[in-house]
């Protein structure tokens, strides 16, 4: 038996395999057992009531898509009252992503769902901050900084910061929040993308810009992935990409302690199952008999001849 | 609390028995499935579908198709479906034996209320692809039907032959007969107000079919249900992509067309 377990600062999940979020709700399962699951985590969520964007709200790219959802919530009152309940059916902890317009509200939002059945809150710092002219929070580590520092002080609950790819300071944003009181890194969210019907030549979005989500984000969540492991002494979650095992395999030698699983479910429902089954089937091919063997196990400093180009020989 | 839900949808392939042209636009599919899938489906649902990469085109998220047809006793899933884009004509090139995987039943069916005994369908195009079920059930459970069928052109009506079959009075009317225009089409449906044979309306699609027969529906208290279409990324109501206002109350809310969907309430459908 292979020991699929992870933890995550203490959260102790029974394989690393969970949904990201946005991409997963209650509906899922109506097609397969949720308890499979390494965790749940829900769609974000803010305080108040919310819309969400203008129609259309997807499209698809080469393979990948776009979308500009927006951020569509009940509140948290609706939350608390309906949500909650229903994933206490389940062993599988479940997890909270909230989003606020100001650091304040993010962290008033932060302590109301620190109730009972919610096991850790992943706070997405990738939305606008009305306070930084729209700026995302986490595209700059001293907005990052403080923003998880009032959300450190909100809960006692596990926090983990999911971050965005829309930055080019990486590294130094993942040791802000690591600063600041985030307990795990989620890497990472979508990418500011567009895409123009040239036959109308408007924007195929409502919103006319969206987030890049699928296989064309990987090489630069992966990227990322690495570089903030690199960075930071806590755990981090993979997310961006993932469609197969081996991109749940990479993401794990990249430093990934687990890895959140978006589009692929939209095109797969059932695909975190065979990820789950496949991750355990391909370590016992290798003989490994902890999934922890494998976390981080990239090998990016001298050549060591042993391991290296042996297959490549002629 | 209810309990832990139980499953009711299913992703699975499933083999082509064939895929042939019904006229210049339309295909019919039909899959090889499992008799527990079948008898779960509903006249108004949908399933989603991942169609292949062909000709150099990659089709990337499922594409929604109503149910045309289930046949448990036969053990298929029929589709009728029109050639528009990538993941169409990728459907197209299916063939015998072939394997396509789909993920259903999903969606929300039509309901038929206890006292609603003279129905009557209205639809154009591929409508008839969604509403063709419906005339199966009504069928089953005794109910009266009149079909109203637009086309462009008489050699586009199609599904007239089925709903006779079922015992439906079929009206059909074409732009090229200059019958579908809406002034007509008013006409017609007063006539069967007028003769006793509407207690409820059902169609799907047009716009400017549902404006009229909502404002038919006010004048006579007719109710009626609508399918809508959306565009749709998951199909099982987890992304919020296909949503749609509706009027409740004197509120405007918005519903997603794959969940709480594709079937609605005629009179709280906005037009577009
Ligand atoms: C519940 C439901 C039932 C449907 N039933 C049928 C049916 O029985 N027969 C049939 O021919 N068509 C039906 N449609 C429409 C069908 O889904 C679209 O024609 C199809 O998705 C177009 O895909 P494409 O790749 O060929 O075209 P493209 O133009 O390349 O499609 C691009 C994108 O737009 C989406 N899209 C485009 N048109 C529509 C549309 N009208 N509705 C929803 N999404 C759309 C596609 O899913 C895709 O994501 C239904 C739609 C819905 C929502
Ligand atoms: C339709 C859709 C909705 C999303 N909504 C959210 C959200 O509410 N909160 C969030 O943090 N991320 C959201 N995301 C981003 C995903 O959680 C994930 O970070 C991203 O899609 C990359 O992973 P993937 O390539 O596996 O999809 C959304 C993504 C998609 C496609
Ligand atoms: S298509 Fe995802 S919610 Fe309807």
């Amino acid at each position: 038996m292979v020991d699929l377990s992870v933890d995550i600062s203490g959260l102790k999940l029974k394989n690393p395999i969970m949904p990201a979020s946005g991409t997963f709700s209650e509906d899922l399962a109506e097609v397969f057992d949720l308890d499979r699951l390494g965790a749940h985590v829900t769609k974000t969520i803010t305080r108040g009531w919310r819309d969400g964007n203008p129609t259309p709200r997807v499209c698809e790219v080469n393979g990948s898509m776009l979308n500009s959802i927006g951020i569509p919530s009940k509140g948290v009152g609706a939350f608390i009252e309906k949500v909650v309940p229903f994933y206490a059916h389940y062993e599988t902890p479940l997890v909270v992503s909230i989003s606020g317009n100001t650091a304040d509200e993010f962290a008033t939002l932060c302590s109301e769902v620190s109730v009972p059945g919610v096991a850790a809150i992943e706070v997405n710092i990738s939305c606008p901050n009305i306070e930084e002219d729209g700026k995302a929070f986490a595209i700059r580590p001293s907005s990052t900084h403080d923003v998880m520092r009032k959300l450190r002080a909100a809960t006692d609950l596990p926090l983990w910061a999911k971050l965005t790819p829309n930055t080019g300071e990486t590294s130094e944003v993942a040791r802000a929040a690591e600063e600041g009181g985030a307990d795990a890194l989620v890497v990472a969210n979508t990418i500011l993308s567009m895409a123009i019907d040239i036959n109308t030549r408007r924007p195929k979005l409502g919103n006319l810009m969206g987030g890049l989500s699928g296989p064309s984000l990987k090489p630069i969540a992966l990227r990322m992935a690495y570089q903030c492991a690199r960075a930071t002494k806590i755990p981090v979650i993979g997310c961006g990409g993932i469609s197969t095992v081996e991109d749940v395999i990479e993401y794990l030698i990249a430093g990934a302690s687990a890895v959140q699983v978006g589009t692929a479910t939209f095109i797969h429902p059932t695909i975190m199952l065979s990820l789950i089954d496949g991750l355990e089937d391909w370590l016992s091919n290798q003989g490994l008999s902890s999934v922890k063997d494998l976390i981080g196990s990239v090998i990016d400093g001298e050549q060591d001849e042993s391991v290296v180009f042996m297959e490549a020989a002629p | 609390m209810d309990d832990v839900p139980s499953i009711k949808a299913f992703e699975l392939p499933l083999s082509v028995k064939s895929n042939e042209p019904v006229n210049g636009e339309y295909r019919l599919l039909v899959l090889a499935a499992p008799h527990d899938i079948l008898k779960r489906c509903r006249a108004g649902q949908f399933f989603h579908l991942l169609c292949p990469q062909a000709g150099g085109e990659t089709p990337y998220l499922r594409r929604p198709m109503s149910i045309y047809g289930f046949y448990p006793e036969k053990g298929e899933l029929h589709f009728l479906y029109k050639v528009t884009g990538a993941g169409t004509r990728a459907l197209a090139t299916l063939s015998l034996g072939d394997r396509l995987n789909v993920l259903g039943p999903l969606g929300e069916p039509f309901t038929i209320a206890d006292d609603w005994q003279d129905l009557v369908l209205v639809a154009r195009g591929v409508g008839l692809a969604t509403l063709a079920p419906l005339a199966l059930e009504a069928n089953r459970l005794g109910r009266r039907l009149t079909a109203i069928c637009s086309a462009r052109h008489p050699d586009y009506l199609m599904s007239t032959d089925y709903f006779e079959s079922l015992g439906a009075d079929v009206i059909t009317l074409t732009d090229a007969e200059g019958t579908s225009d809406l002034d007509n089409l008013e006409k017609v449906i007063e006539g069967l107000i007028a003769a006793g044979r509407a207690d409820a309306f059902y169609t799907c699609g047009s716009n400017r079919m549902l404006r009229l027969l909502q404002t038919i529906g006010e004048r006579h208290g007719i109710p009626g249900q609508i399918a809508l279409e959306q565009q749709m990324a998951c199909g099982i109501g987890m992304c919020h992509c296909c949503v749609r206002p509706f009027t409740r109350g004197n509120r405007q809310v918005h519903l997603r067309v794959c969940r709480e969907g594709p079937v609605f309430d005629m009179m709280e459908a906005i037009a577009w």
